[in-house]
Formats: structure tokens, C-alpha cells, sequence
């Protein structure tokens, strides 16, 4: 029987069979182990699942699995113990670098961090995120800004931009009624206990690999115990802002990165003009 | 006989966390119990290793608690009323999660700020929940300075036993006062993980992981039976209470802490009036003798409960009583410790005259 004459269906299960394509000789790609194999929850088009598997490639390829304590307070990614192979603490609502200085303080050789997003790290949060980064704690921050409240669906975040609407700024974000949007990443690279600080997005292929990089950076500073590695990833909530996932990228690089400019706030000084 | 030592209430509860091998105190000042803090950073790291940490707000220090309590390590905060008010989420997460931790509540007189002096006045808030939903602390109250070190290892003991929070609920004038103590021998820091604890994951296990989320109501009711069920069992077996001439009493003081002492005197002075007074003080108020205190209650013609509060405890001897005997309450607040006369002659009022 030669192709031609096969039925779509034997097509399938004898050309393209999984072990007729994936051999030692051409593999280029896996399952990230520490990745679980499961259907998320995240809306279609979010950044979250990339955020999420870029921690999991990094801890992958640092080998560092059974080392590695994960933080995931209130928020979107509440339940991000169900997709991490790793162990994991849910905190309570803005309590998760707090959560991550007890770990990392009985446990200094492991590695700890904490993933939190805009609400929780710079509204109900501020307070322990500011002393845990002037602490230096040798911990990483992911930082997830989508400038909403997810979860809750839709209301304005400490980082809603001005103008941008939200269930409870239905007209707009009025800074003269609201206040400003806190740029607390730049707050937080002013402080002496921040020994990485930068801003990365996953809206595109080069955008993904530098926020990996960075990510990767946050995992083994720890190492060298001197200080906090904070990532913000800026990324898109397309339920929230009721757009498509594509009209959400665009709105975001033309908007958001407009107001979140990416790029490194503080670098070691050794990796200076690397 | 090993060494008497003369030791401030906090001070003498500090120094049993560090000689019973205390992994990390997380805490935040505040009077009348800032000492504890105090005396774990002058050596506690040195002698042992413990970890000592300032934190920002107790809100910060009861969520490092949670942290660290979930590496199965054996981890302690202290604070008092208005401080432990604002840790009652993590507690209530803490209960959730079940994990093992030392909550010591050295109270003040509130609502609000308060008063720094003295006073019962948190012992719904420690019994009866405090934070949100249907939780449960084990609570123990000493009520002499040689219990708030005996008390520390028991608490770890228990919270380690039932994978659940114990408070130690004294007050501000045990924290302060000075009395003679026998301390126990060093035990060791911690030294296994426990299998539930997240300290990374080996190849051999399956992940751990530390919620108090459930958002099926099915999964979420399961745990709330699974914690139901614990609770009875704590109630079963882990009641501690002590009697003082109850034998042949007429009139029974009931009174815990600090009180139940004040009652010892008030009943001596009773008896060399010629009525015939005990007292029962409950050392675990949660679980609570409800039994022992409902057995007396057949022999007695009346409890009288004393507190510094409102009336709080007296609630649970009504309950514990359920309508047998007459129980009537004499409560000082603001920070006021009652006398030993005060007492005596509030029992006679109510007591003696002319029923007698």
C-alpha cells in the first residue's frame, strides 16, 4: 500500500506516528519536566503560561528541580502549583516575598521564588515587597504586570495605565481621582538590597528569550547570596482588556512598553556592557 | 536539683525557645513583650544557629511563620493583642495548611490600642477563631513564669503532633514579672524534614505543596471534615487542667493564667473564714475541660469565674455548667489585675449571706 492510497486515518497512526518523527538522531525538543502535563486555566493568548514555562525551563536546565521552593500568592496564578513540578506554597494576598524570606531564612542553600502579579506585589503587597528588597533577601521576584486585576476580573490594578479602562474605572483611570500608576520596579532598583533589576516582556520570540535570560540570571544570583534579583514581565490580560490575543500584544507594545520601558534597571557590575 | 534562676516572664520564654531548639523566630515589637525579640538577638544565632528576624509588620512575620513552617522546621513569633489582631489571616491560612508553629500572644488590655498593661481580654479571639472560617488553635495558658518555659516545648510538641498552630496566651504582667525558674537541658535544631514539607523535590516523591484553596465546594468541605475530626481528637486527648482543693469545696474559683493564682489566695482567704473554697484552672483553654468542670458542678453550690475581661471564659462554664449550678463572673479590665479581697468578697456577695 503506498501513501496515496492510504485513509487519512492510517496516515496518522503509521507515517506521522510520534516514534516515526521523534528519534535520538533528529530531536531538537522535549516536555520541560518541570512543566506538569496539563490543560491550564489561564485565558487563551495570556502571558502567564509562557512566564510559567520559562521558570520551568530555566529550572530544568539548571538541574535544580529538587533544590527549588516556589512562592504563588492570590491572583491569577494561585494555582500555579498545579502546573510547576517543583514544590510550592500559595500565599495569602500580597504576603508572598514575606512567605519566601521565611523559606529562604531556614533554608539559605536552596532556591526560592516568588511569583506575583501588579495587585498583589504593589497594592496589597508594597510593604513586604519593599522590605523584602531592602532586605536583600537572596531570593528571585517574577513580577507579572498586566496593569489589571485578573483574577477578580478586571478591576484597576496599581499599575492601570491613565486612561486605560477597568471595571472600576469604567471612563478611564483619572490620575486626579486615582493616583498615578506606581512604577515599582524603578522604586525598587533604587534600593541597596536589589542586586538584579530588570524589565522583560513575552510578547515576542526575542522578548521571550531575553525574559528566559533574565529568569536564568535571577536562579543563579541566588548562588552568590548578595542581594535580590527582581524580574517584571510586562505582559497582556486579552479577557480584561476585552481585546483578541494579537489586539492585546499590539495594544501592549504600543501602550504599555510606552510606559514600562524594557530593559535592565540594575545590573551587577562585573556584567556591565555585556 | 538543677539551678534556680531568677528570670523576667518573656525573658525566661525566649530563652526555652532557644533550649528547645527552635529553627527561626520571625517577630516585630511591640510592649509588653518586645523582651522576647530582644533577648533572641543578643545570641540566639550564636549558640544554635536559630535564625532571628525583624520583620516589617507582624503581618510580614506571621506570613514568614507560614513560610517557614512549611519547610516542617520548628518556627516561633510572639507579639501582643493589637499585633496578634493583625496576623489572624495567616493564622487562619496556617490552620488550613496545617503546619506546625508556636504563636505566643503575651496580651494587653484593648479594644484598640489599648492599654500596655495586663488583661485576658484576647481569649475569644485565641479560642474561638479570630481569623476567618472554622479553624481551631490549641491554646495554653501559663500561669507562673516557670510555665511559660515549660509551656514551649509542649507547644512545639503539640503543634508538631496534630500539624496545627498552638498559642501561648499569657499577659502583660506574666511577660514582666520576675520569678524563679528551672530551665530545661538544649535540645536539638531540627534535624529530619518531615515527607509533607516543601524543601524541594526529589526525584523519589511527588511535589509538595502548601494551600488552603480548595475551589470545589466537595474537595473544600473534605477539609473542613478532615479538620473537624482533628479537632475531636485534640479534644479527646489533649485537656489539661489542674485543681486546687476542690476535694471538699463548696464554691469553686474557675480562673486561667495569671488569675487562677490571684483565686489560690482568694480561696486561703476564704477558707480561714471557714468557707470552703477551690479553684479549677483550666492550662489548655483550647480544648476546654468542659467535662471536668461539668463532673464539679454536682458537687458545688456555685463557680464563680474570675478574668481579666468582660467575661469571655465564662461563657465556656456556662457551657461546661449547662444550667446545674448558679455561675457567676467578676471581671477587671482596662489593665486592672483583681485583688485576692475583691474576689473574697464578691464570693460572699453572691455566695454566702443568706443562702448560708
Amino acid at each position: 500500500m503506498n501513501e496515496k492510497t492510504m485513509t487519512e486515518e492510517q496516515h496518522f497512526s503509521e507515517v506521522i506516528a510520534e516514534e516515526n518523527i521523534c528519534t535520538n538522531d533528529n530531536l531538537v525538543f522535549e516536555r520541560t519536566e518541570t512543566l506538569i502535563d496539563t490543560p491550564m486555566h489561564y485565558c487563551p493568548g495570556c502571558g502567564h503560561g509562557v512566564a510559567h514555562r520559562l521558570i520551568a525551563e530555566v529550572i530544568d536546565e539548571l538541574d535544580i528541580q529538587d533544590k527549588t521552593i516556589g512562592v504563588a500568592p492570590v491572583g491569577c496564578s494561585v494555582f500555579m502549583y498545579n502546573y510547576m513540578n517543583i514544590d510550592m506554597t500559595e500565599a495569602p494576598h500580597g504576603r508572598a516575598s514575606a512567605c519566601a524570606t521565611g523559606i529562604k531564612r531556614v533554608m539559605p542553600d536552596k532556591y526560592v521564588f516568588s511569583y506575583q502579579g501588579d495587585g498583589d506585589l504593589a497594592a496589597i503587597g508594597t510593604g513586604e515587597t519593599i522590605h523584602t528588597c531592602n532586605r536583600g533577601e537572596n531570593i528571585l521576584i517574577v513580577f507579572i504586570n498586566n496593569g489589571i486585576y485578573g483574577m477578580t476580573g478586571g478591576q484597576m490594578a496599581p499599575t492601570t495605565l491613565p486612561g486605560m479602562k477597568s471595571t472600576t474605572t469604567p471612563f478611564g483611570r483619572d490620575v486626579s481621582i486615582m493616583g498615578h500608576p506606581l512604577k515599582i520596579t524603578e522604586l525598587v532598583a533604587q534600593l541597596p538590597g536589589v542586586y538584579y533589576c530588570t524589565r522583560t516582556a513575552v510578547n515576542t520570540p526575542v522578548n521571550v528569550r531575553k525574559a528566559k535570560k533574565a529568569i536564568m540570571n535571577g536562579f543563579k544570583y541566588q548562588e552568590l547570596k548578595k542581594g535580590l534579583s527582581f524580574v517584571e514581565i510586562v505582559s497582556n490580560c486579552p479577557s480584561n482588556w476585552k481585546m483578541t490575543p494579537i489586539e492585546s500584544n499590539k495594544w501592549m507594545e504600543e501602550n504599555m512598553l510606552a510606559f514600562y520601558p524594557l530593559g535592565d534597571l540594575k545590573v551587577p557590575k562585573a556584567e556591565k556592557g555585556e | 536539683m538543677k539551678e534556680l534562676k531568677l528570670m523576667k516572664g518573656n525573658e525566661a520564654l525566649a530563652e526555652a525557645a532557644i533550649l528547645a531548639g527552635c529553627d527561626a523566630y520571625f517577630g516585630y515589637p511591640i510592649t509588653p513583650q518586645s523582651e522576647i525579640l530582644e533577648y533572641l538577638t543578643q545570641d540566639a544565632l550564636q549558640r544554635t544557629g536559630m535564625v532571628v528576624l525583624q520583620a516589617e509588620s507582624e503581618i510580614a512575620s506571621i506570613n514568614m511563620i507560614y513560610g517557614a513552617a512549611g519547610t516542617g522546621k520548628k518556627v516561633m513569633t510572639s507579639s501582643s493583642s493589637p499585633g496578634i489582631s493583625l496576623m489572624q489571616e495567616g493564622i487562619s491560612y496556617i490552620a488550613c495548611a496545617e503546619l506546625p508553629c508556636l504563636l505566643v500572644n503575651v496580651v494587653r488590655g484593648g479594644p484598640g490600642l489599648g492599654t500596655i498593661q495586663p488583661s485576658q481580654g484576647d481569649y475569644f479571639q485565641a479560642v474561638k477563631g479570630g481569623g476567618h472560617g472554622d479553624y481551631k488553635m490549641i491554646v495554653i495558658a501559663p500561669s507562673t513564669v516557670q510555665e511559660m518555659v515549660d509551656h514551649v516545648k509542649l507547644g512545639f510538641d503539640l503543634a508538631f503532633k496534630w500539624r496545627n498552630p498552638v498559642m501561648i496566651l499569657t499577659d502583660g504582667a506574666l511577660g514582666q514579672m520576675m520569678e524563679k525558674v528551672q530551665l530545661p537541658d538544649q535540645l536539638p535544631r531540627s534535624t529530619e524534614d518531615p515527607e509533607w514539607a516543601t524543601v524541594g523535590k526529589p526525584k523519589t516523591r511527588e511535589r509538595n505543596f502548601i494551600t488552603s484553596l480548595h475551589i470545589e465546594p466537595d474537595k473544600m468541605q473534605e477539609v473542613n471534615l478532615h479538620l473537624q475530626r482533628k479537632y475531636r481528637a485534640i479534644e479527646k486527648e489533649e485537656i489539661r487542667c489542674e485543681k486546687f482543693e476542690c476535694d471538699d469545696a463548696e464554691i469553686i474559683l474557675v480562673a486561667f493564667g495569671l488569675v487562677a493564682r490571684i483565686c489560690q489566695k482568694a480561696a486561703q482567704l476564704a477558707r480561714e473564714k471557714g468557707i470552703k473554697v477551690g479553684v479549677f484552672r483550666p492550662i489548655t483553654v483550647y480544648p476546654y475541660p468542659y467535662d471536668e468542670l461539668n463532673k464539679l458542678a454536682d458537687q458545688v453550690k456555685g463557680f464563680l469565674t474570675v478574668e481579666m475581661n468582660a467575661g469571655q471564659m465564662v461563657e465556656d462554664v456556662r457551657l461546661a455548667v449547662n444550667g446545674k449550678i448558679p455561675v457567676e463572673f467578676l471581671g477587671r479590665m482596662g489593665g486592672i489585675v483583681p485583688t485576692p479581697e475583691e474576689i473574697l468578697h464578691k464570693l460572699e456577695e453572691k455566695f454566702v449571706g443568706e443562702t448560708v
